[in-house]
């Protein structure tokens, strides 16, 4: 069955939408939640594994303090209240991945609470208030084989891998988000964006949407324009990306609205987005409202985080993001535009490392808003996900500085980069990509490119130096490229006048 | 060497003391115990698996410890059995459950690491109602235990298959574990000791929970004095275990040793009025009160004192600990050990899951996961679990307002002696009320130790007596508790033994 979507402007014409969004993050703790496992991404299946993750019979958890810390420090990082004393609770359902059929989490007793987090979409900014965030275990990892789809429907058997099971994740959960309009999208978008930032910047996890470390549930829900209510909502999962968020979005904003306009009802589910296709599919129902019978944790006992302890931990939180974004913007020297243009791509953290390493502020801004932005668009990737680091667009920019390369040049290494030939430097002497500086043999083809062309030529004896972008044209094309136009375009004028 | 020298007779103090005085080794102990169970379990089938190979090559290794002066503990060379719902690395851990046939854990609970690192053989697995819940050990998948005393009769439970290996002179001690009373009431019926340390005295760490904030670790024993020993070498702090306290045990032999001497003088000793009246045997009613009479002859002064919740504590119990219990138990799927069953061909996970559960679970353990899967229910939780966690409390401040009166306070163990196999299989609430003496102590937290105080009239079955004290005082619970055993056994001309099992 296919879904009638509403075009977006039309959705806004009848609805209001609001949002909710739950991410989680999965903290780079050396050990896992309740027990002494590393945390560690990958690994031979089932090999990071003890009696606690695995749920062996009479084994028990204890608590990791460090993961304590890092929620905590999410939380004040989020402006969120800290409790004086919280407890885990069990979340009662069967899956195999589950190694308990429990999953150790937090109930009505969180860690963090009531936080805000402004988020800047096109120079505006919205307040996104925070319910909550708290900490939990995370699952194993089902692999179905045999199936076309990779997906349990289909296959013939399953496998689990327990190695994630017990990596320490927390769940941030905001408020409903209203008022949004139409830049929900973007605002979607803007916020898992922003609070990635802010978790790197934390240093609790590596937050790699593609790896999983930052996993994003998007939850919609449409109202009639000007009603002030919130509708039935849908739950949409396997969310890998910031583009993917703000997709998902506009996806459930337009498919609601085509139910919805046909008098049509949502169905409180959870839906699966699908990024080839760009739609959602049907998940498990969630009408049932499972009932995951909660109850406080009796193996573990009670958080209680000193007063003492909160404040100091409060010292070590990295600049508040709306100052730093403006003491950025000072210290780079960009004009509104240019800054606001940086923050809708999601590359201020990239230029500030590019910064950190060494290009200026204006080499990195070009880089990454342009040429780089525009592969990864192509790509259809973040851009914090194309494989270019930080580090390597300013040692390109040193080898343009340096005289080594120009920018057509350049945009070659990134080729190289992006297919993983080796380092900056490696790729030019593997490429041949480096500017002739030889005079001789730049001499020889400006005398060249005089001859073939004596009435530019003439021009030029005429006083017209303007002119001489053409003749500069025809010696890079003979040089291949691999020549400082600025050094070209002198020779020609010493030959000429 | 003695010649003749019958050394499952003896207690484990007096084992210790042999073996120090070199009369004997630890594998000529720990092979006449294996004789014994050969000879007997049979009848008794007090254990689920023994371990004679096991145990008779930790026995030379002591023996050799010995020989070389570097001794671990001073219990080093005297076996032990192990209830079966310890996890033991190598050896089968059942939970007297079909769901878990043939599992072999790949560690030890943190008790039986300290066995272990203590130098005790360890004989076998024992006998219990399946995971724990019973009074009977009829629930056990394997079979019922039987009462030495009485072949016919139950051993209580659910430790039931400890407390009958050490009454049957199979092992000098055990270890049980105590949710509502799983080692004090089948001490009751089996005339042995068996005390329930404060909880969070002993490591839970490798105890297949049956209610994680009831359950507690502890020794199984024919002495007081032996109880002590072995609750010292496996009580103490576990950083494997968030619920255990980190804090030094008290002098838990030094109170046993003091309270023998027979003088109690400035003791204050607190009869708990609920815990009698109807339903309550004459015959145990009888022999607890000649035993209150020791206490005063012994110079401990003796008044009643009320603890009107206890007679909620029944009721709260059985929503805390199946609604705990059915969460515990959710981890048997079938889907990374223990039973597994195909419903058919092609079966999904779900499917194998229910099917195996099905086949694994006895009635008792379904009955009480659905007791607890409906407790915790969105719309029921207030009503049940979370009404009993606040009567949990009342019953707490029960016993709080109670030792600001008195040091201790006592009861029977049990409301009877030990009842006829059978007899109460299909009554669930009769085999229930079994434990209304010694719930209390597990809502609350506090120890509480079962001494025998002899034979009830009725039937000349044995009854017991119970000594409570607050948290982390255990010591008090073995102060007086010897002192009573020393009375009573000054009267008896020794400790009440069963007659010869045939």
């Amino acid at each position: 069955m296919t879904d009638t979507l509403v075009a977006f402007d039309d959705v806004l014409a009848s609805y209001d939408p609001a949002l909710g969004l739950e991410v989680h993050v999965e903290l780079n703790t050396n050990t896992k939640m309740f027990c002494g496992c590393p945390a560690v991404f990958g690994g031979e299946p089932n090999t990071q594994v003890c009696p606690t993750c695995l749920g062996l019979p009479g084994a028990m958890p204890v608590v990791n303090a460090k993961a304590i810390e890092s929620a905590i420090r999410i939380g004040l990082a989020l402006n969120c209240e800290i409790a004086e004393w919280c407890r885990f609770a069990r979340k009662n359902y069967f899956y195999p991945d589950m190694p308990k059929n429990f999953q150790t989490s937090q109930y009505d007793e969180p860690i963090a609470f009531d936080g805000w987090m402004d988020v800047e979409v096109d120079g505006e900014t919205f307040r996104v208030e925070i319910e909550r965030a708290h900490m939990e275990e995370d699952t194993g990892k089902s692999l179905h084989v045999g199936g076309s789809t990779g997906r349990i429907h289909g296959a013939d058997h399953s496998l689990v891998d327990y190695n994630r099971a017990g990596i320490p994740l927390i769940e941030i959960v905001t408020k409903p988000i209203q008022g949004a309009g139409e830049k929900a999208p973007a605002v979607a978008r803007a916020y898992v964006s922003q609070l990635r930032d802010l978790i790197v910047a934390l240093g609790v996890s590596e937050a790699r949407m593609d790896q999983g470390n930052l996993r994003a549930d998007v939850n919609l829900s449409l109202a009639p324009k000007g009603s002030g209510v919130l509708g039935t909502r849908t739950e949409t999962k396997n969310v890998n990306s910031f583009r993917s968020v703000e997709r998902a979005v506009r996806y459930e904003m337009q498919r609601h609205a085509g139910i919805l306009d046909e008098g049509g009802s949502i169905l409180q589910e959870t839906r699966h987005w699908h990024e080839d296709t760009g739609i959602t599919t049907s998940g498990r129902e969630k009408s049932d409202a499972e009932d995951y019978r909660y109850f406080p944790e009796p193996d573990l006992v009670p958080v209680a985080p000193s007063r003492e302890w909160v404040e100091q931990l409060r010292g070590t939180l990295p600049e508040n993001p709306t100052q730093k974004r403006a003491r950025l913007q000072a210290d780079w020297g960009y004009t509104d535009l240019e800054m606001r243009d940086v923050i809708a791509s999601g590359s201020i953290g990239l230029i500030e490392e590019t910064v950190a390493a060494g290009a200026t502020p204006q080499a990195a801004r070009k880089w990454w808003l342009s040429e780089l932005g525009r592969r990864a668009n192509d790509a259809g990737v973040d851009i914090t996900d194309l494989g270019v680091t930080p580090a390597q667009v300013a040692a390109v920019q040193a080898l343009v500085d340096g005289g080594t390369l120009n920018d057509k040049l350049a945009r070659q290494v990134f080729d190289g980069l992006l297919a993983g030939e080796g380092t900056p430097e490696e790729i030019v002497a593997a490429r041949g990509l480096a500017i002739v500086s030889d005079d001789g043999a730049l001499s020889a083809a400006v005398d060249n490119a005089i001859a073939a062309n004596p009435d530019v030529a003439d021009k030029i004896r005429d006083g017209k130096v303007a002119a001489a972008g053409a003749l500069i044209g025809e010696v890079m094309k003979e040089m291949r490229g691999q020549a400082d136009a600025g050094r070209v375009r002198e020779l020609i004028l010493e030959k000429l006048t | 060497m003695a010649e003749n020298t019958d050394w499952t007779r003896k207690t484990a103090a007096e084992l210790a003391d042999a073996l120090a005085a070199g009369e004997t080794t630890s594998v000529e102990i720990t092979q006449a115990h294996l004789d014994r169970i050969a000879a007997v379990d049979g009848a008794v089938h007090a254990f689920l698996h023994v371990d004679a190979e096991g145990a008779l090559a930790q026995a030379a290794e002591s023996d050799a410890r010995r020989a070389a002066g570097t001794l671990l503990s001073g219990l080093d060379g005297v076996p032990i059995a192990v209830k079966d719902v310890l996890a033991t690395d190598g050896l089968p851990t059942t939970c007297g459950s079909k769901i878990l046939e043939g599992w072999i854990p790949p560690y030890d609970a943190t008790v039986v690491r300290r066995l272990k690192e203590a130098g005790l053989p360890i004989l076998g697995k024992t006998n219990m109602d399946e995971f724990a819940m019973g009074s009977s050990t009829e629930h056990s998948a394997y079979g019922a235990t039987h009462n030495p005393w009485d072949l016919d009769r139950i051993p209580g439970g659910s430790g039931g298959g400890s407390a009958a290996a050490v009454a049957a002179f199979e092992a000098p001690l055990a270890l049980g574990t105590d949710t509502g009373g799983s080692i004090r009431q089948p001490g009751a019926v089996t005339g042995t000791v068996g005390h329930k340390p404060t909880y969070g005295g002993v490591s839970r760490y490798g105890l297949v929970a049956l209610a994680n904030s009831l359950d507690q670790v502890g020794p199984v024993t024919r002495t007081v004095l032996d109880s002590a020993l072995l609750h010292e070498i496996i009580g103490g702090h576990d950083p494997k275990d968030s619920t255990s306290i980190d804090q030094p045990l008290p002098a838990l032999v030094e109170a046993a040793r003091q309270g023998a001497t027979g003088d109690l003088t400035g003791l204050k000793v607190g009869v708990i009025t609920e815990l009698s009246g109807d339903g309550w045997q004459p015959g145990v009613m009888a022999r607890f009160q000649e035993s209150v009479d020791l206490l005063v002859k012994a110079g401990a002064e003796v008044v009643e004192v009320s603890c009107p919740t206890f007679v909620h504590a029944l009721a709260t119990y059985y929503l805390i600990l199946p609604a705990e219990a059915s969460s515990n138990l959710a981890k048997f799927d079938a889907m990374r050990y223990g039973l597994r069953v195909w419903p058919h061909e092609g079966a999904s996970a779900e499917e194998v899951m229910r099917a195996s559960r099905d086949a694994g679970f006895g009635d008792e353990v379904k009955r009480r996961i659905i007791l607890g899967t409906y407790a915790l229910s969105s719309g029921y939780y207030d009503a049940y679990y979370g009404q009993a966690q606040k009567v949990r409390t009342l019953i707490s401040r029960d016993f709080e307002a109670a030792f600001e009166k008195v040091d201790v306070l006592v009861s029977p163990t049990a409301p009877t002696t030990a009842f006829k196999l059978g007899e109460k299989l299909d009554d669930p609430i009769a085999m229930y009320l079994n434990d209304l003496a010694t719930i209390p102590a597990n809502l609350a937290g506090v120890p509480g130790i079962s001494v025998p105080s002899g034979l009830a009239d009725e039937d000349g079955l044995p009854a017991g007596f119970q000594v409570l004290a607050p948290a982390l005082a255990d010591d008090r619970c073995y102060r007086v508790a010897a002192a009573l055993e020393s009375a009573l056994h000054a009267q008896w001309g020794g400790p009440l033994v069963p007659k010869e099992i045939a």
